[in-house]
């Protein structure tokens, strides 16, 4: 077993058992910090695929942004632990459906079914030879480049969803009062201040 | 014998650990002395003495307190979280020693020469935060957790333009690997060739980015001993609270040496001519630290809502523009192609 099949196996294990510690772990907070782990190992597998760019976006985007955001959320709110507990039982059959259907989807896909020639050629024709290019600039190349325009309107969609959630949950309250930066290192010391020499025993 | 450490798995593996460990070590030590330093420096700027007592000059100062911490008792609070509590430091800890594996200290001198290097230091640097949120919350006190809430906010703000700054330097070398970025600044005039001309805004925004990620003064809000008790840490004593203080620290000399790799040309010569070496790397680096410990003894702090505004609303758009316009400037080929130094591709 080489060095490489040995970390395949390692990242592997640790990506199933910490996938079922997320679900079957009484502290959603311990839940949180395992799906972390599972993310850091399966960027491990995307490093042994060759696909160094894919796991260290992996690592920014998902553990180093997005499961803040979780963990920040989950820290935050009041969970009741006994009434989650009732609820998996009741949640139970759903998700051992939707599991199923997933599973399923894979067997199609790997199992029965094949790729017409065409749509082979199609892929091939965009994606550069892996050993000539870096996959970082082969990504670059295909998303910039060749189809820049689809890329360009993927970004659009999700800037109009963001201006959309500040949209509906900004609210200007106009009885805070708040501070202009600008203006006030703007503001001219001789107009706003006054130096007053005081005597002693005197006052103003 | 040298096939063994080549070939076999065994070897190769003893190989990177002698490696790994000869980074370490004198990274440590380092460390020790850049510690005594730092407050040398802070006690200068303030007409004190600073540490003086324990060994010549008080040169043995960090080694001292070092021995405190570890002989202390740990205490850990009631209710705590136990395992993420113990969790937390090392996450810390270990975080910023790891992003050490990719910075090359000379030419060749580094443990993995991975293509996306840059992106590996900003991925593990992302990780950092976990141990602050983890340990503000394991230590199931009021005020560690909202002490981790401020630093976390704080951190993944001012990653953010620290990301774009970056992207302007991976544009003009056109590689993400360290070793191309610094032989991208390798020109005939020497310090003029150098990243910090054609970047120069950059450089003070990095600088300052860097002083907010790694939670220094003047933005050191997450332990303000003036507002707050000490931030994520106050439950936390001896070994533990240890490894927090040298992964801080860590994390500091890291950016040191992230500005000297990105801006300063790394291990090459400043005056053409000169031999470049691993010595010119740790000078930039010292030269680094030491405006990082004036700016700490200098400045006073902000206030957290300034913070957030400075990061939000002045960096980000400022370094979004220079992506843009170095992007411009690379593709055009302006000022002589300075901002068009592509190693690879072409």
């Amino acid at each position: 077993m080489s060095v490489a099949d040995f970390a395949f196996y390692v990242f592997a294990f640790v990506v199933v058992v910490a996938g079922l510690f997320t679900v079957v772990s009484r502290n959603p907070v311990h839940s949180v910090l395992w799906l972390i782990l599972a993310f850091l190992s399966s960027a491990g597998l995307f490093v042994l695929l060759g696909a160094e760019f894919v796991a260290m976006l992996l690592i920014i985007v998902y553990v180093g942004a997005v499961a803040v955001l979780f963990l920040f959320v989950v820290m935050m709110l009041d969970v009741d632990f006994a009434e989650l507990k009732a609820e998996m039982a009741q949640y139970m059959p759903l998700a051992l459906l939707i599991g199923l259907v997933i599973l399923m989807q894979l067997a199609l896909v790997y199992g029965a079914w094949t790729t017409s020639e065409g749509a082979m050629g199609l892929r091939a024709s965009v994606t550069p030879d892996p050993s000539q290019v870096q996959n970082t600039a082969a990504l670059g190349q295909v998303m910039y480049t060749d189809y820049l325009f689809l890329f360009q309107t993927a970004a659009l969609i999700l800037l109009v969803a963001m201006v959309g959630a500040i949209v509906l949950t900004m609210r200007h309250r106009v009885d805070v009062k708040r501070q202009n930066v600008l203006h006030q290192m703007w503001r001219d010391p001789a107009k706003t201040m006054e130096m007053k020499d005081i005597k002693p025993g005197q006052g103003l | 014998m040298v096939e063994f450490f080549t070939t076999t798995n065994l070897g190769i593996a003893l190989t990177i650990l002698g490696q790994a460990l000869l980074v370490i070590i004198p990274l440590f030590i380092g460390l020790a002395f850049l510690m005594y330093g730092d407050r040398k420096i802070w006690a200068a700027v303030q007409m004190r003495k600073g540490p003086n007592v324990v060994g010549v000059f008080g040169l043995l100062q960090s080694f001292a307190d070092l021995l405190k911490y570890v002989v202390k008792e740990i205490v850990v609070p009631a209710g705590a979280d136990r395992f993420v509590f113990f969790l937390a430091p090392m996450i810390s800890f270990v975080c910023a020693i790891v992003a050490w594996a990719v910075i090359p200290w000379s030419d060749g001198w580094v443990v993995a020469n991975i293509n996306v290097a840059i992106l590996y230091v900003f991925a593990i640097s992302s990780l950092e935060v976990y141990g602050v949120i983890m340990g503000g919350w394991a230590s199931n006190s009021k005020y560690p957790f909202l002490g981790s809430l401020r630093s976390a906010a704080q951190m993944i703000s001012y990653e953010v333009s620290i990301g774009l700054i970056i992207i302007g330097v991976i544009i003009s070398t056109g590689s993400m690997n360290f070793g191309d970025i610094v032989l991208a600044q390798d020109g005939r005039f020497g310090l003029f060739s150098w990243y910090w001309l054609p970047h120069f805004p950059m450089v003070f925004l990095f600088f300052i980015s860097a002083l907010a990620e790694t939670n220094r003064p003047p933005f050191d809000l997450p332990e303000a001993e003036s507002e707050l008790v000490a931030g994520y840490q106050v439950e936390y004593s001896s070994t533990p609270f240890l490894l927090f203080m040298i992964g801080e620290l860590t994390a500091v000399v890291l950016m040191c040496a992230l500005i000297s790799l990105l801006f300063f040309g790394g291990w090459l010569s400043p005056i053409p001519g000169l031999p470049d070496g691993v010595l010119w790397f740790i000078l930039k680096m010292l030269a680094a630290f030491f405006v990082f410990a004036l700016v700490k003894a200098t400045t006073p702090r902000y206030r957290y809502d300034q913070l957030m505004r400075i990061g939000w609303k002045v960096f980000l758009p400022l370094s979004l523009a220079w992506v843009v316009i170095v992007a411009f400037f690379a593709q055009f080929g302006a000022f002589g192609g300075a901002y068009a130094r592509w190693v690879i591709g072409g």
